[in-house]
């Protein structure tokens, strides 16, 4: 009896006293912070965070491989008594939320009965699921079971809809479907996504230079929500209204009801929801993510620049507009008339970007009025060039110093200045490019009698957009092809009277496959004008360039643009970015739209101190192979909307928009003839399954 | 009983989650997942060793010694306790590595009647130390075999029609009396 109490005693004994001596000799310092971090924490160990419990994630949010918020289940009161511990702000990181990519379509039919565990898993172990759609949600709600917060329901057609309210972004669900419709990720994450070789992108989307998820915001159309589809534009394009107005569409051209029918006219749908929103006179919020206090100089308040802006400011960083100009907007300001893209709509858009919370500084020229190294002792984290493409191309031929001689966009910034400007009777305008058309359009309206265009080639090789030269040729302004200007003639007062232009006549192709015009001998020829206006391109303006400081570094491309890398929109300065037509040369506002979010992208990586790097498998605006169709099967007619315009007679003599907006009911049948390509579910009505 | 006959007995016939039915509630609670499985199972070798020949020690040196034969429960049980929390504090000093890779399962085994059968088991079948060392070895290796088998057929199942009222645990446990009736193939081998 004795032993055996004593014996138990004893071992009792020893192992505490074993134990007691071993955790001494075997202690690990273990930070105190540790301990209080995970008294905060929910405690129930439900790993949403990506730790192995919750005293890994103390430790994890100690050592600073987690954010302050990194538990997805305590209250905003725990995370900032979490980041007092850890003497840091709360609420850096940006909260996950998940998307669902597919909304059904309409739902494809079942291919087979199948009557065993209704579970997405099982069914998809079955050829790829019992629906026709080998791609889309199957819908029998394994993301529901997975939701352990209540926030995913099952929607009335059939596909589980999110409630952004109570989703805390643990993933559970992207773990859950079999299918990888389901994505948790950040706002930003969303915006500043490029597309890419692996996502399922229709041919339209895949050619947008701002990469716009056309089927989506058309399909919103078709369902009547108009805000949902603003909202989707603006994911990838923030100057809805404007390009709504000018985009010349390149994505039409390969939509794919244009290879057996007329294209749907996607820029009207987009100008229809864009108006509706202005209209309505009620902006749709915009959701940014948590402030970073990263403050990046743009240079260059144009659609590049205030684009770029747009984005950075919903990644949570902080823009500031640098703008020569007296008002924001650049070329769509100063380089667009009225009568295509009018200022108070501008103005209302630009507001609505501001509005976000961007500061904006106008009258201010880089070099002149502040200079570079200004900016960057003010704090700034990085800068970005979208100074365009302002510096108009000469001839190079005698008398273009005489008055009356203008150049394109030197003359349009004026008008839309409201300078004011000697308009001549009869003008020449030479050149065949949108700024051509534009400059003709508007000395029409500003009382020009006769208005020649003169251009050195045919009006097939006109790289103006159709629909313009169509309207100008409407509004009788006269085209004067195969002719190459020699001389501006001018009189003892040093004024215009007339242009002297060599005839041609086209040659071999050149470079860009189009066929060379030669001059003809002796075919000298005289047209008797007051005004001229030379319209043949434009490089960017880098005055600012050789005051000594940084900027002087960048590389700069022999047709005068910035050499940036393509994929990043970084310069060789790693803090300088730069894109729109500073970078491209003169392009499409689309296409700058695209640069500035692009730039944005790096420019998120560059702040948030990771590097910058190229998106793998980025598109890059080529085509996906195999996806451009040579012909479309069981295509049924359906006539395009035709664009409203003002009539001639109404428009040749004032500013007013000449393109008018599609009413609700034209947009809601031309939303219906988009095919839904790469919409992911079967359309039975369009016979079609892409 | 040769080596050979042992390990084979030990891994297959004497297997101690499916002929002995001991440990059954990590058999159950760790193997919906196969990740979590191959952890548990290299946890149990690693314990299971220091705890089999560690009781026999004390089994041979001390109790037997002083008679003390029939604390051996209470003994067994306290040792291999204060073991695993010894072995967790000195894994996490000087293995940190392998503390990372077994952290969580550590203190599950404390309560693993598997490895207190084991330590009971070697005793009874009067052991040399040698041949207890290799018993718990390879007792340890039959539970990772079942365990990890049990965890496959478990992934399976859950693309499997299972009717409602037998859905997760009950239908795991009328598969693991399954296989356990499948390893009763092997009585009588050794």
């Amino acid at each position: 009896m004795l032993e055996s109490v004593l014996f138990t005693f004893g071992l009792g004994a020893v192992c505490g006293i074993i134990l007691s001596f071993a955790s001494k000799i075997f202690y690990v310092y273990e930070d105190p912070r540790i301990g209080k971090v995970e008294n905060l924490l929910a405690g129930a160990n439900c790993g949403g965070c990506g730790f192995a419990g919750c005293s890994a994630a103390a430790e994890a949010i100690v050592n600073g491989n987690a954010p302050p918020n990194a538990c997805i289940l305590i209250g905003p009161e725990n995370v900032t008594q979490i980041a007092a511990i850890m003497g840091m702000e709360a609420g850096t990181a940006e909260s996950l939320k998940s998307y669902n990519t597919c909304d059904g379509g309409n739902r494809a039919t079942d291919r087979f009965i199948y009557s065993g565990l209704n579970s997405c898993r099982a069914v998809t172990s079955l050829y790829g699921g019992k629906r026709d759609c080998t791609i889309g949600c199957l819908g029998y709600g394994d993301c529901i079971r997975a939701c352990a917060f209540d926030a995913i329901h099952m929607g009335p057609n059939g596909y589980p809809v999110i409630d952004k309210e109570k989703c805390v972004g643990c993933g559970a669900c992207e773990a859950a479907c079999p299918k990888t419709i389901l994505e948790v990720r950040t706002v930003s994450e969303r915006l500043l996504h490029l597309n890419s070789y692996d996502d399922a992108l229709a041919p339209c989307a895949q050619t947008c230079p701002a990469e716009i998820d056309i089927p989506r915001y058309i399909d919103h159309i078709r369902k009547g929500e108009y805000e949902e589809a603003v909202l989707t534009i603006k994911e990838r394009n923030p100057l809805l209204l404007a390009c709504g107005r000018v985009c010349p569409h390149p994505c039409e051209t390969y939509c794919r009801r244009g290879i057996e029918d007329e294209p749907v006219s996607i820029n009207q749908l987009k100008r229809f929801v864009a108006d509706y929103e202005m209209n309505s006179n009620c902006r749709i919020p915009i959701e940014c993510a948590p402030e970073t206090d990263k403050r990046v100089a743009i240079i260059g308040g144009g659609p590049a620049g205030l684009s770029c802006a747009y984005f950075l400011r919903r990644a949570g960083h902080h823009p500031e507009i640098f703008e020569a100009m007296p008002k924001l907007g650049g070329m769509l300001r100063y380089g667009i008339p009225e009568y295509r893209l009018p200022k108070k709509v501008l103005d209302w858009e630009i507001e609505g970007i501001l509005n976000l919370g961007i500061e904006s500084h106008t009258r201010v020229r880089l070099g002149v009025d502040f200079d570079f190294g200004s900016l960057i002792a003010a704090g700034f984290d990085a800068v970005f060039f979208s100074v365009g493409a302002w510096n108009d191309y000469n001839l190079g031929i005698p008398g273009e110093d005489l008055e009356g001689c203008f150049t394109g966009i030197d003359f349009l910034a004026k008008i839309g200045n409201a300078e004011p400007v000697q308009i001549g009777k009869r003008a020449a305008v030479i050149g065949g490019g949108n700024t051509a058309i534009d400059c003709c359009r508007t000395l029409l309206r500003k009382g020009a009698e006769k208005v020649y265009l003169v251009y050195r080639r045919t009006r097939k090789e006109m790289p103006a957009n159709e629909v313009e030269i169509v309207a100008s040729e409407h509004e009788g302004i006269e085209f004067v092809f195969l002719a190459a200007p020699n001389t501006v003639k001018g009189n003892e007062d040093n004024q215009v009277v007339g242009l002297e232009y060599l005839k041609m006549e086209l040659g071999e192709p050149d470079a860009s496959g189009r066929r060379r015009p030669v001059p003809v001998e002796g075919s000298e020829t005289v047209l008797d004008v007051d005004m001229i206006i030379t319209a043949i391109g434009q490089s960017p303006l880098l005055s600012f360039k050789g005051k000594g400081d940084r900027v002087d570094e960048l590389k700069i491309t022999r047709w005068n643009t910035f050499e940036i890398d393509p994929a990043t929109g970084q310069t060789n300065v790693p803090y300088i970015f730069a894109a729109g037509d500073a970078a491209t040369g003169p392009s499409l506002v689309v296409t700058a739209i695209g640069g500035g979010r692009k730039a944005a992208r790096s420019m998120d990586q560059f702040l948030r101190g990771k590097p910058v790097v190229a998106q793998p498998n980025a598109l890059l605006n080529h085509h996906i192979p195999g996806t451009i169709f040579e012909s479309v099967d069981g295509i049924v007619q359906k006539k395009r909307t035709p664009m409203p315009e003002l009539p001639v007679a109404q428009r040749v003599n004032n500013l007013k928009e000449v393109d008018l907006v599609i009413s609700e009911a034209d947009a809601l049948y031309e939303s219906s003839r988009c095919l839904k390509c790469c919409r992911l579910c079967y359309n039975a009505d369009a016979g079609v399954m892409h | 009983m040769g080596y050979f006959e042992l390990i084979i007995a030990c891994i297959f016939v004497n297997n101690i989650l499916l002929a002995q039915f001991l440990g059954n509630c990590p058999f159950m609670g760790t193997s919906k997942k196969m990740e979590t499985a191959v952890g548990m199972a290299m946890a149990v070798i690693f314990v299971l060793v220091l705890a089999g020949t560690i009781t026999w020690v004390i089994y041979t040196f001390i109790l037997v010694k002083f008679g003390l034969i029939y604390l051996r429960t209470i003994a067994f049980i306290v040792v291999i306790a204060s073991l695993v929390q010894f072995v967790e504090m000195f894994l996490k000093k000087s293995i940190p590595a392998l503390y990372a890779g077994l952290g969580i399962f550590l203190p599950l085994i404390t309560t693993n009647c598997a490895v207190m059968g084991v330590c009971v088991l070697n005793i009874d079948k009067e052991f040399t130390f040698m041949q207890s060392l290799t018993a718990s070895f390879f007792y340890a290796v039959g539970f990772g075999l079942a365990l990890i088998l049990f965890a496959g057929i478990r992934e399976r199942t859950l693309l499997a029609r299972v009717p409602k009222p037998l859905q997760d645990t009950s239908i795991a446990l009328i598969t693991a009396g399954m296989i356990s009736l499948a390893f009763f193939a092997f009585q009588g081998m050794v």
